[in-house]
């Protein structure tokens, strides 16, 4: 608070203080909570001398540092974790942490882990099958993702996701399956999906359509159109839609890192493009002149206008970018993991993919992160599937339910603010 | 040596209003040239021409001698000239120097090159007096230090033209003392400064040279050596000013409206009202004076049940109504003007009879139980209509179709149409033509006499003068000083909201002189 | 924007009321019959241009320019031809009124009656969806959540149709409809609560909400799931105590009583919208929420009450679906019904009078690109293209305008919807 704060705050730290006091004690008083629910829910159910067995190794044959299993005792694990929780959890209600949401992160972590050990008591799991599965479940979520920042950092708001990605799975498939190049086919779906980012962007940017109600509009056009053209010709001529896949390709020294190795690197060359994507839109954004543009324009258009910032133009480019990105993201559904197209193969993907762009802020890196959350709570339930009913008496489809679930709970201001470009949905009328 | 700018019979016409007809102006080099006008009169439409926002049907404009086209901001820009607009062009979110590069970006490759932008700024502060931080955030800044941020950016693009519009209409005079500085040492330097505004002694006191326009026409220009306040407020309204407001010694009754240590927050969770205290009583106007964005509004708000109150207690005719609903406070006989008539006061898209019924549509005669009754609605409105003197062609028009000021009497004719203890009027005529104006303040006035008590909050420190029987300063969320108004003068409230003290105010200022009734706009 | 404006007397308009209302009634005819008309024909270029023979012809139109074109127009006469057939049968109503007047009794015209009957009865659950957005978008709130609220109503109402055994007719479906009603009212009031209390935009949680319930209807009615039978993925079928009445015995007439439920719920939303005070305080919030709170109206609890009664529209939809027509409930139910009850109040103009034509429309479309499936081999997605189609028109009403050069006028400035994720 400098003299160039605003003029009325005489007492302002009174109450800001109170305020701060009470969440800090709500954390800590959750943070106890959690440690309770690992001692109830867990511990108690566990029994001592069993143990819970993490495999670190890929079960494919590939050249990686071996590592032992990770075997913890289950009932002596747990009790040690609701302990850390638990003095987590006291430290916060008595002093608190300066950053409680990082530590609501770790906790979250904590809790997970928690689990985890407790399902695989007296059995094993692959780890690292979990994790390679959480980032090729977190992929098309984080191409919507990307696609998302690049449209409502400019002002745009883009739920047509779904409809983009389902579109680009398609095209993807019958363009590698008419030409016979995987490329071509990726091609096909950047090009389709990036036509109906400029259909969006000529709805909300030309005509000021409500950029929802547009959206809606080329989600359901997605939806009839690919399951038309799936019925009038690829289920007739299943030729058209046997494109191949895109093969693994590991990365040369970074692959053979243990456990991020084969994580990260050994994946299809889509999710390289993902992480090239990723960055690339981070520096974009956040140190370049088109970045700074895209900002202030999705904040206050008429401010960047005043300065001879061509806001249409910067919409309209961000908005027909995004469509690309959600047209590589849909082509992972089919030439980057089954290699054919079904009806509504998107399964929802694009709308989690938006909710992960509002849990990370509307930045990159965040929705990346966000991505690879949701893409985990996938990868958990595949699993907790396996390991069956009575090891894990939850019911698994619970766990898809997560990603919703927690991005309404972010959405609720629970976990600190999210707050969306300020001219986020806006059509700009210049006059 | 030709001007260094000159604008030829500039003409623009929006739908039914000809906003700009033939104006003329020169600015020479290195002078403060004031516009000024009345709100509404065209003064915002022709800088936006001039900076090319607007395209003119009509005229040209001349840059040292040469006739130019401007067609956008960045024409406006490469000529050299910069506008600080009215409400601030910045994004919030973004730092000083990222608001300030923004469309000029400097980059090393591809990446912005914020430390050049940052030293760059650095030296204009320091050269021009602008003391602000390039790297902190505009969203934590205050109202006057983005105003030069505003100046920088402008600055920052080499401009030798500057256009400031309405520019201390959020400032407090210590601000606006500061921002006059400023410009003086601008124009010093040989920057050649247009200053949009609508208050006399502003334009008197900063101004080399003014030109006066009404109704989108040039009714005057001069040096203002020569000029007083009385002649220039004449050209701009258009008639002998006197507006007195004929009123009688008011006779005050009994306390209706009363709170004591109000404490309320703004939107950003600052304290905006600290401590306040205030008694209102039936038959009389008190009026609050104070520079905009003190905390008038959010004592409002917490007033009329739109806000919560943090701390103190808010009594209606002896009755706590602390945080009590809007419609309880509307219940206990209270009527509400709101500011922002267009956002709080009117559903613009309803009819006017629908407008006329917005806080009673769910009493008698109007409804019955969960029914409507559409004959009462429409079959009050006629006469509403021409008792408030509101100019429209039926009562189902939709009020977007009004003019502002019949928009304020559609208001004020719902507001004052039901017999009420206590009226809360905000900036009742900001905005309004004199007749409207002239309307509105009869109808406060008759108020009063019938024995309500009215709470009237102007920035307008001259509608407080004619209008108030009691004045409360307002600076910084805090009353510090209540008066009666016959005993201050207009200087002495001056200095009291600039935040001096009663006794220095008494002390620095010229006194009281006989019969200060005089409304100027 | 500008001073000069914002003081604008008033201009002529309201001197001359003929050309307002006519404008008036393009819009809310001219346009929407435009749209839809619009979006057939672009659905008609694209059965020609998948179509094998027919683009063979034209890559060959030279060789038989008349067989081209005799081609083209019976492709599209076959496939709209069949649609009609399928939804109307006015060809046969006449025919089977012929045949009763000649003394053959009423059974040809019975069997003629069964497509336009089954268009009504696929116009039910439309009518309520749309009324549902209808409603929602009065009091500026987007119900993007239909899709699951239906699904939660139906599901709601399944469950007390076939769990509670031994009652009375008139007590299990009454119960059975209020269930389904309420499980949609629920799960819409949870989005309009959120927003109340803490900002968060209806549309991020209807469609979070959606996904919740579509997930949480997979654990449920998959084989051996909670609500599933144990053999296969769908709810065992709902008591005949919990019957919506058929009206019709004919084989294969699914009319039912439902069909007035929603004719009443169309006159229950007018009224409540236009001659109660609620319906004024819902549409001032929708027109300008800071102005209704100003006016004394407890905003936030209305949004809560808009979202109810708009998630209880699309749980009945729902409701009458599962009660009236398939009286049992399995995975992928609504399949996109909530998305396009969007379309239906847009066309609509957010009038009850006007979603129930547009319901009417396309109860008959769906029902006639059944038959056109199986007649022409037109997928039936062709109905999901122009009803995609059609919502672009109408909100983007330049394109018409364009298309059919008509001018512009004033009365023709369409609702504003939502503004943005702002919170």
């Amino acid at each position: 608070m400098t003299a160039t704060t605003a003029p009325v705050n005489t007492s302002l730290g009174a109450y800001a203080a109170r305020r701060e006091r009470r969440k800090t004690i709500a954390y800590g008083i959750f943070f106890l909570l959690v440690a309770l629910a690992i001692a109830l829910l867990f511990v108690r159910n566990s029994a001592p001398g069993m143990e819970s067995t993490f495999k670190l190794n890929p079960t494919t044959k590939e050249k990686v540092v071996p590592l032992g299993d990770l075997v913890l005792p289950t009932q002596a694990a747990l009790i040690v974790l609701a302990g850390i929780v638990s003095v987590i959890g006291l430290y916060q209600l008595v002093k608190g942490f300066k950053r409680a949401v990082i530590v609501l992160g770790i906790v979250a972590l904590l809790f997970v882990f928690a689990f985890l050990i407790w399902a695989v008591r007296g059995k094993s799991i692959n780890l690292l099958g979990i994790l390679t599965f959480t980032v090729a479940a977190a992929t098309p979520i984080a191409f919507g993702a990307m696609s998302g920042v690049m449209c409502e950092r400019s002002g745009v708001v883009n739920i047509a996701i779904e409809g983009m990605m389902l579109t680009g799975a398609m095209v993807a498939v019958v363009f590698a399956s008419i030409s016979g190049s995987l490329w071509l086919g990726l091609l096909g779906a950047v090009i389709s999906a990036g036509l109906l980012g400029v259909f969006l962007a000529v709805l909300a940017i030309h005509f000021r359509v409500d950029q929802i109600i547009a959206g809606t509009a080329i989600n359901i056009f997605a939806l009839g159109i690919t399951s038309f053209i799936s019925q009038r010709f690829l289920q007739p001529t299943p030729a058209l839609n046997s494109g191949g896949v895109f093969a693994k390709i590991a990365i040369p020294w970074l692959s053979q890192i243990p456990i991020i190795g084969p994580v990260f690197f050994n994946q299809s060359i889509i999710i390289y493009i993902l992480f090239a994507t990723v960055i690339a839109i981070h520096f974009m954004l956040f140190y370049t002149r088109w970045g700074l543009r895209t900002r202030a324009v999705g904040e206050h258009p008429r401010a960047a206008d005043t300065l001879g910032v061509n806001v249409f133009k910067i919409r309209y480019i961000n908005v027909i970018i995004g469509g690309m990105i959600a047209g590589v993201g849909g082509a992972y559904f089919t030439i980057g993991s089954v290699g054919r197209f079904d009806e509504a193969i998107t399964a929802g993907k694009g709308f989690i993919g938006l909710a992960a762009m509002i849990f990370g802020r509307w930045t990159p890196l965040g929705a990346y992160g966000a991505s690879l959350i949701f893409g985990f709570s996938d990868a958990l339930q595949a699993r907790l599937q396996v390991l069956g009913k009575t090891q894990v008496p939850i019911p698994s489809e619970w766990l898809l339910i997560l990603p919703y679930l927690v991005t309404m709970i972010v959405l609720a201001g629970v976990v600190g603010k999210t707050v969306a470009p300020a001219a986020d949905g806006k059509p700009y009328i210049k006059d | 040596m030709a001007p260094v700018l000159e604008l030829r019979n500039i003409t623009k016409q929006f739908p039914g209003v000809l906003a700009n007809d033939h104006i003329n102006l020169t600015l020479e080099e290195g002078e403060i040239h004031a516009l000024l006008g009345e709100n509404g009169a065209g003064k915002s439409t022709l800088m936006n021409i001039l900076y090319g926002l607007y395209s003119p049907d009509e005229g040209e404009i001349l840059i040292h001698g040469q006739a130019t086209k401007i067609s956008g901001p960045t024409d406006a820009i490469r000529q050299g000239i910069g506008m600080v607009h009215q409400h601030f062009m910045l994004v919030p979110v973004l730092t000083v120097a990222e608001n300030v590069m923004l469309g000029e970006e400097s980059t090393r490759g591809l990446v912005l090159d914020r430390k050049k932008v940052a030293a760059k700024i650095r030296d204009l502060s320091q050269r021009h007096g602008l003391e602000v931080d390039p790297d902190i955030k505009v969203e934590n800044l205050s109202v006057g230090v983005r105003q030069r941020v505003e100046i920088i950016k402008v600055l920052y693009r080499s401009a030798n033209i500057l256009i400031l519009d309405e520019p201390t209409a959020v400032l407090t005079p210590q601000e606006a003392d500061d921002l006059f500085g400023i410009l003086r040492s601008l124009r010093d330097q040989g920057v050649s400064i247009i200053f949009i505004s609508h208050k006399l002694r502003e334009v008197l006191d900063l101004a080399d040279r003014v030109t006066v326009i009404r109704r989108g026409r040039v009714v005057g220009e001069m040096q203002t050596a020569g000029a007083s306040q009385a002649m220039l407020a004449e050209l701009m309204v258009g008639r002998q000013v006197a507006l007195t407001v004929d009123k009688e010694t008011a006779t005050a009754g009994e306390t209706v409206l009363s709170f004591e240590n109000l404490k309320v927050l703004d939107n950003r969770l600052h304290v905006a009202v600290d401590d306040a205290s205030l008694e209102v009583r039936a038959g009389e106007i008190l009026g609050v004076a104070g520079v905009q964005g003190n905390g008038q509004t959010e004592l409002v708000e917490a007033l009329t049940g739109l806000r919560t109150v943090q701390d103190g207690k808010v009594f209606i005719a002896g009755q706590d109504v602390t945080n009590a609903s809007p419609r309880k406070i509307t219940e206990c006989g209270v009527s509400h003007i709101p500011e922002d008539r267009q956002e709080d006061g009117l559903v613009l898209s309803f009819p006017i009879y629908d407008n006329l019924i917005i806080n009673t549509y769910y009493r008698p005669p109007f409804a019955k139980g969960m029914v409507v009754n559409e004959k009462a609605i429409v079959g009050q409105a006629d006469g509403l209509i021409e008792e408030f003197d509101i100019r429209t062609p039926s009562a189902a028009v939709p009020v977007s179709n009004l003019s502002g000021g019949n928009q304020q009497k559609v208001i004020v004719a719902r507001e004052l149409n039901r017999p009420i203890k206590l009226l809360i009027a905000n900036q009742p005529t900001r905005g309004l033509d004199v007749g409207s104006i002239e309307f509105i303040h009869q109808q406060l006035v008759h108020k009063r006499d019938e024995g309500a008590a009215v709470l009237l909050v102007s920035a307008e420190l001259d509608e407080i003068m004619g209008l108030a029987d009691r004045i409360a300063v307002i600076f910084k969320g805090k009353f510090t000083a209540v008066v009666d108004a016959d005993e201050v003068s207009k200087e002495q409230v001056g200095l009291m909201m600039a935040g001096n003290s009663l006794e220095e105010a008494l002390a620095n200022a010229p006194k009281r002189t006989s019969k200060e009734r005089d409304i100027v706009t | 924007m500008s001073e000069a404006t914002s003081s604008a007397p008033l201009p002529e308009a309201a001197g001359a009321p003929p050309p307002v209302k006519t404008a008036r009634l393009r819009t809310a005819l001219l346009y929407p019959i435009l749209a839809v008309f619009t979006a057939l024909v672009i659905g008609a270029i694209l059965i020609l241009v998948t179509d094998k023979a027919v683009v063979n012809a034209w890559l060959n139109f030279f060789d038989d320019p008349m067989g081209t074109l005799r081609l083209t127009v019976q492709t599209v006469g076959k496939a709209y031809g069949a649609m009609f057939e399928g939804s109307l049968n006015i060809g046969g109503i006449i025919r089977g009124i012929g045949a009763a007047l000649r003394g053959e009794g009423t059974r040809q015209l019975t069997i003629a009656l069964v497509p336009i009957s089954e268009s009504l009865t696929q116009s039910v659950p439309y009518i309520f969806a749309g009324l549902a957005v209808a409603f929602a978008f009065q009091g500026g709130l987007f119900n993007i959540g239909g899709e699951g609220q239906m699904l939660v109503g139906a599901l709601c109402s399944v469950y007390i149709g076939f769990k509670l055994t031994g009652l009375p007719w008139f007590v299990h479906l009454p119960l059975a409809m209020l269930a389904g009603m309420a499980g949609g009212a629920l799960w819409a009031g949870i989005v309009g609560a959120l927003k109340s209390y803490t900002g968060a935009h209806e549309v991020i949680n209807s469609i979070m909400m959606n996904w919740i319930a579509i997930i949480l209807s997979s654990w449920l009615l998959k084989v051996g799931g909670p609500m599933a039978r144990p053999d296969v993925p769908v709810t065992p079928p709902v008591l005949p105590t919990a019957w919506i009445p058929r009206l019709f015995d004919t084989p294969g007439n699914r009319f039912h009583a439902g069909f007035f439920l929603a004719l009443f719920a169309v006159w229950l939303v007018w009224w409540l919208l236009y001659k109660s005070t609620l319906g004024f305080q819902i549409r001032m919030v929708g027109a300008n929420p800071k102005a209704a709170k100003y006016s004394g109206v407890n905003v936030k609890r209305l949004w809560i009450i808009i979202m109810a009664i708009s998630g209880s529209l699309a749980g009945t939809a729902g409701m009458v679906q599962t009660l009236g027509v398939d009286r049992w409930v399995g995975v992928g139910f609504s399949s996109g019904m909530g998305f396009d009850a969007i379309a239906l109040a847009l066309l609509g103009r957010n009038h009850p009078v006007g979603v129930l034509l547009a319901a009417l429309l396309f109860g008959t479309l769906k029902n006639g690109a059944t038959r056109m499936q199986s007649v022409a081999q037109i997928p039936v997605d062709i109905i999901t293209i122009v009803i995609a189609l059609v919502i672009v028109f109408i909100a983007a009403p330049e394109i018409i305008r364009a298309l059919y050069r008509l001018p512009k006028t004033s009365a023709e400035e369409g609702p504003v919807f939502t503004k943005g994720w702002g919170s």
